[in-house]
């Protein structure tokens, strides 16, 4: 799978009620990322809650997810 | 096109009901609803059934004929139509296109859902199924989250405020409250729903609707032939489905339930109305964001002023056009299959001024708005005393 790049933040959410897959990931925020390429993508952020706006960058894939972290 | 009229309605109470299986809550709402009509099952010359997910909650597949069957209604058309919550709005739709058609003259259409059996984490799985598994759902998507996410963007664009989201929340369970056949029949306060816990960020439990058992049905006929069944028929005005992308990041403005908007143009054009005719609505509230959009896609509001129109107070009961006196999705509950014919039934109960404690004066004219997933599937009805 190919970097999705960076981006910035369309919009978020933090998930505390988790479908039966994800029970031990909780609390978990997953946000869509408008991408440079000038699509959307729906991912994970790790580490620092990111907000509507704030640029991202692509972290890896798990499991087919693209998990981002709030650029410094 | 012959003009459709709705010439019976019945309903089961909404809730938890750990008793009660599948079949045996469409099939009350049936018989209810035949009853109603005082309409033999013999007469009945087609089923349209509207059912998201049985086969997930229940693992009964086949469902149409097999609830027929319980009615009493054997040897016709019996077919489910699945689309997602919107699945029995999908289903009216068919079935008045086709009595309108002159396919059929009496027809029977039911909404159900069984989703009470089945643990919290595991019905937030099935109903997920509504969304797009390959992309957002396995990201970790749920529905809350898809509408949270909404929420956020919308709140982004347009200021709008978890005090606005929760007023559609206390506005919903004082409705409720008045409905006996409610899930939830509980006030609550501002504080309260401003205080719930979280669900998915900026929702909590407060903004979301209900996990319910229930069913709902309507029997419709041409209008030439109505007054064999009630004498007070309620006229389907107009009436129009819509589709869109099911991802919400393949959406242009998540802000803008695009189907939403196309289905009540259809409708609005088709009864000749306007947004600005429509008295009152029973819309789609499965979170406090999805009613501000919905006042807002059916044209009641501009975009960006549904916040300010949820605080005002004119969505109430005694304002000027009330919103969900049945308690919406919100307090009525929500078993999804259910809800698209459970609105129309609402509605005509409304216009027969059948609504007990919670009915309205103005109530010559109402809309019922039903949405599939994060807006893929809409559909509109627009019902006016015939």
């Amino acid at each position: 799978m190919t970097s999705p790049g960076s981006g910035t933040i369309y919009t978020e959410t933090v998930v505390y009620s988790p479908p039966e897959a994800y029970v031990n990931d909780v609390p978990y925020q997953l946000a869509i990322i408008q991408l440079e390429n000038g699509r959307r993508l729906t991912g994970r952020i790790d580490g620092e809650r990111a907000h509507v706006g704030d640029k991202v960058t692509f972290v890896d894939f798990r499991n087919s997810v693209a998990f981002f972290r709030k650029a410094a | 096109m012959r003009p459709v009229a709705v010439v019976g309605i019945g309903k089961t109470a909404f809730g938890a009901f750990p008793d009660r299986d599948l079949r045996s809550l469409a099939v009350e709402a049936g018989q209810k609803a035949l009853e109603d009509a005082h309409a033999k099952p013999e007469q009945i010359e087609a089923f349209y059934l509207g059912n998201f997910a049985g086969p997930s909650f229940v693992g009964q597949n086949h469902l149409a004929p097999y609830v027929a069957a319980g009615m009493g209604i054997i040897g016709i058309p019996a077919t489910r139509f699945e689309a997602a919550c919107a699945s029995s709005g999908a289903a009216f739709f068919n079935a008045v296109s086709a009595v309108a058609a002159g396919i059929y003259d009496v027809v029977l259409v039911t909404g159900v859902e069984k989703m009470t059996s089945q643990p919290t984490p595991k019905v937030t799985e099935i109903l997920a199924g509504a969304g797009d598994l390959c992309g957002e759902v396995r990201a970790g998507a749920t529905f809350p989250a898809l509408f949270a996410m909404i929420a956020r963007r919308h709140m982004y664009q347009y200021g709008t405020t978890r005090e606005q989201m929760a007023a559609v929340a206390v506005k919903n369970h004082a409705n409720g409250a008045k409905n006996p056949l409610a899930h939830m029949r509980k006030v609550i306060t501002m504080e309260q729903a401003l205080s719930g816990k979280p669900i998915s960020e900026p929702l909590t439990v407060y903004d979301c609707s209900l996990i319910s058992d229930g069913a709902a049905s309507v029997v419709i006929a041409p209008l030439e032939r109505a007054s064999e069944f009630t004498g007070k028929p309620v006229r389907v005005l107009g009436i129009s489905q819509a589709s869109d992308n099911v991802a919400l990041d393949e959406k242009d403005d998540i802000t803008t339930l695009r189907a939403v908007k196309t289905s009540a143009a259809k409708a609005y054009k088709m009864a000749g109305v306007s947004p600005a005719d429509i008295q009152f609505a029973e819309v789609h509230d499965c979170f406090t964001i999805a009613e501000i959009l919905a006042t807002e896609d059916l044209g009641f509001v501009e975009k960006g002023e549904g916040g300010p129109y949820a605080l005002s107070g004119k969505t109430c009961l005694q304002g000027e056009r009330p919103i969900n006196t049945s308690g919406g999705l919100k307090a009525k509950g929500h078993p999804v299959g259910a809800t698209g014919v459970g609105q129309i039934c609402d509605v005509v109960q409304q216009i027969r001024g059948a609504a007990g404690e919670r009915q309205i004066a103005r109530n010559q004219l109402g809309l019922a708005q039903n949405l599939g997933g994060s807006g893929a599937t809409s559909v509109v009805t627009i019902l006016g005393a015939a």
